[in-house]
């Protein structure tokens, strides 16, 4: 298959004696919503962490469109088109909305490292018209110019998932996003994650709520004490006694 | 803010330089309208203007900032004594010194964030003090200070045909000497090119980027962003100014001594922009004024100026009032400095422009309280804040 965006192989983590992630394998399709479910401690995060470089395999390699990512500085891997969204939201929280969003959009426009002291930001319309459309998209664009610590939760998530769509990511991993949420919230974020699939953007969910992970996922992957325990559509994970065994304690879903 | 149209930036501007160049003007009331004064106002501006950059936009918070100002006067000086006795090559000279002392600091402090960056930065500038005054004597001239002698070699200013006088040469600008209002203006000139400089980088792309390192630098990186050489660029663009700052002191007084880089100056420098918002445009400019003028207005006071400023008291309130003003004038400015400082960190955290911006939102709102009738409740909320 030559439309494998992420190819994550051997993989193996291990924290002093605890093994948190032993010999991950997980193809992710291009376009395709592929969720990662498992109970606390399954290793979810960590795999995610390996995955944007927060933390370096122990062995194994993370290929991510045809090129290693192993041990890649985080800002690099951002750089290559795979971009996260926090769990808990990772904001500016002394910066305006707009700014929050332009910021990322200044990262994908000029690369890492840019030393333009001397320009004007009035002079960066792109940037600014590329910001106020993905706010207006998230329906966000009128709290533009308030701080970003004045928000509520939702909307601070909300404000993440608008800095992460800006960089136009070729590759989009969101660790719980409704994490925390109220019911209309989720289903909010449901729909803004729907519509963004249906533009052809590759993601990786890792998701506790059920009703979201079938509502949107193509692929499940079921994580269970830092291995994958089973792996395919939605319905043949569903039907799976050894997911029903090892997830949900044997409850039907 | 920040996207505010660039005509706000040319006002900013032309009142600033206004302000700057009127001077001496608008000091006069306050005592403060000599050259020697207020040409200390605009070099300590320059100062805190660009610890300002590094500090008041990233929060890193250097504690070795004097290390820069030593060395950019320790450079000038040796411009006066090697090339000529014009303030330019002095001053350039100074500025490209300093930034390059600032690249080797700043690579090495900057390994680290927060407390350990500041330690880092004070201890590499108190090493590099007392270098001054061991190891490096031939270059600094130990504790006597580097100053000017007969037989400098000055080849410039021989070249064009400059000769030997009696007496020591002045620094100058193509001719016009450098004390007095000259002097003044010079500075003065120099500090409204700095203040611009400060103000685009405060309104650029690299400018929020710095902002935005402050407020989540960790978010940075996983944003993209390789936020080292970022840090490092505004780390060197602020020692420049220190440089500068420096250079500028050796132009009103061609000496240049050690004491200049211990750690109360640096710490003085931290007092200015703190006192004045860290953070703001303005800000660290008028702490620097504020902190210079006690320095050198409020120290002067004497018992004998006092009694005659409460001569139209009857005797023994002129004594009363003498007697508990005494103490906190003089040789006690400091302790009013001192009380002002901790008022300012206590009750306005943002220093004396949060104060200004408080003022002038309060004055707003009650002019429309008086305006617009039935506005008793929009009042009402801007009340329990100043509450």
């Amino acid at each position: 298959m030559d439309n494998i965006v992420l190819d994550v192989s051997d993989v193996h983590k291990s924290f002093g004696g605890l093994k948190a992630l032993n010999n991950i394998n997980l193809q992710v399709e291009e376009g395709k919503i592929h969720a990662i479910i498992g109970p606390n401690g399954a290793g979810k995060s960590t795999l995610l962490n390996t995955i944007i470089g927060r933390l370096v395999p122990d062995t194994g390699s993370v290929i991510f469109n045809g090129r290693s990512i192993t041990g890649m500085q985080p800002h690099e891997i951002n750089q290559a088109g795979v971009v996260r969204v926090f769990q808990t939201p990772e904001i500016f929280p002394d910066l305006t909305l707009l700014q929050n969003v332009m910021i990322p959009a200044f990262a994908s426009k000029e690369g890492p490292v840019k030393f333009n002291f001397f320009r004007s930001l009035f002079g960066e319309k792109d940037v600014r018209e590329q910001a106020e459309e993905v706010m207006l998209d998230l329906g966000l664009h009128d709290q533009m110019n308030r701080p970003a610590s004045d928000l509520s939760r939702g909307d601070k998530r909300r404000l993440e998932m608008a800095m992460s769509l800006v960089q136009n990511p070729k590759l989009l991993l969101l660790d719980e996003p409704t994490a925390g949420m109220s019911r209309a919230d989720t289903n909010r974020t449901i729909e803004i994650l729907q519509r963004i699939k249906a533009r052809g953007k590759t993601k990786v969910i890792i998701e506790h709520d059920m009703h979201v992970v079938f509502s949107l996922a193509d692929h499940i992957s079921v994580l269970a004490q830092g291995a994958i325990i089973c792996s395919g559509p939605p319905h043949e994970v569903k039907g799976n006694p050894v997911v029903q065994e090892a997830y949900l304690g044997g409850a039907h879903i | 803010m920040l996207m505010e149209s660039p005509r706000k930036d040319y006002m900013i501007m032309a009142i600033f330089t206004a302000v700057v160049l009127t001077m001496p003007l608008w000091t006069a009331p306050f005592g403060a309208s000599y050259p020697d004064l207020l040409q200390k106002f605009a070099i300590y501006g320059i100062f805190a203007v660009g610890f300002n950059l590094l500090f008041g936009l990233t929060g890193y918070l250097s504690f070795g900032h004097a290390a820069f100002l030593g060395v950019g006067s320790y450079a000038a000086v040796w411009s006066f004594k090697l090339l000529s006795m014009n303030v330019l090559p002095a001053i350039v000279f100074a500025i490209l010194i300093a930034a390059l002392f600032a690249v080797l600091i700043g690579f090495v402090s900057l390994r680290r964030s927060g407390i350990y960056f500041s330690i880092l930065t004070l201890a590499l500038a108190q090493m590099s003090y007392n270098m001054a005054y061991s190891v490096l004597t031939p270059i600094t001239n130990g504790e006597t200070g580097l100053q000017l002698e007969h037989g400098d070699p000055r080849v410039l200013d021989f070249a064009f045909g400059a000769e030997e006088t009696a007496g020591l040469p002045s620094t100058n600008l193509f001719g016009l000497e450098m004390s007095g209002w000259p002097g003044f203006y010079f500075c003065a000139v120099v500090l409204i090119l700095a203040f611009f400089l400060s103000l685009r980088i405060f309104k650029s792309p690299f400018g929020l980027k710095l902002r935005a390192i402050k407020s989540n630098q960790n978010r940075m990186m996983y944003t993209g962003y390789n936020t080292r050489p970022h840090l490092l660029l505004v780390f060197v663009i602020s020692g420049m100014y220190a440089g500068l700052a420096g250079s500028l002191l050796a132009v009103t007084d061609p000496l240049a001594g050690a004491e200049r880089m211990q750690w109360t100056a640096s710490g003085e420098v931290v007092l200015m922009t703190i006192l004045g918002g860290a953070g703001t445009l303005v800000g660290p400019l008028l702490g620097a004024g504020l902190i210079k003028y006690f320095e050198n207005i409020f120290s002067a006071i004497n018992e004998g100026v006092l009694h005659s400023a409460f001569s139209f008291l009857p005797d023994f309130l002129n004594d009363f009032l003498t007697f508990i003003v005494a103490p906190f004038v003089g040789e006690g400015w400091h302790l009013t400095l001192g009380a002002l400082f901790m008022a300012v960190v206590i009750f306005l955290p943002g220093g004396i422009m949060e104060g200004i911006r408080r003022l002038t939102g309060l004055a707003k709102r009650t002019a429309s309280h008086r305006g617009g009738k039935g506005s008793a409740r929009t009042g009402g909320p801007a009340h329990s804040a100043e509450g």
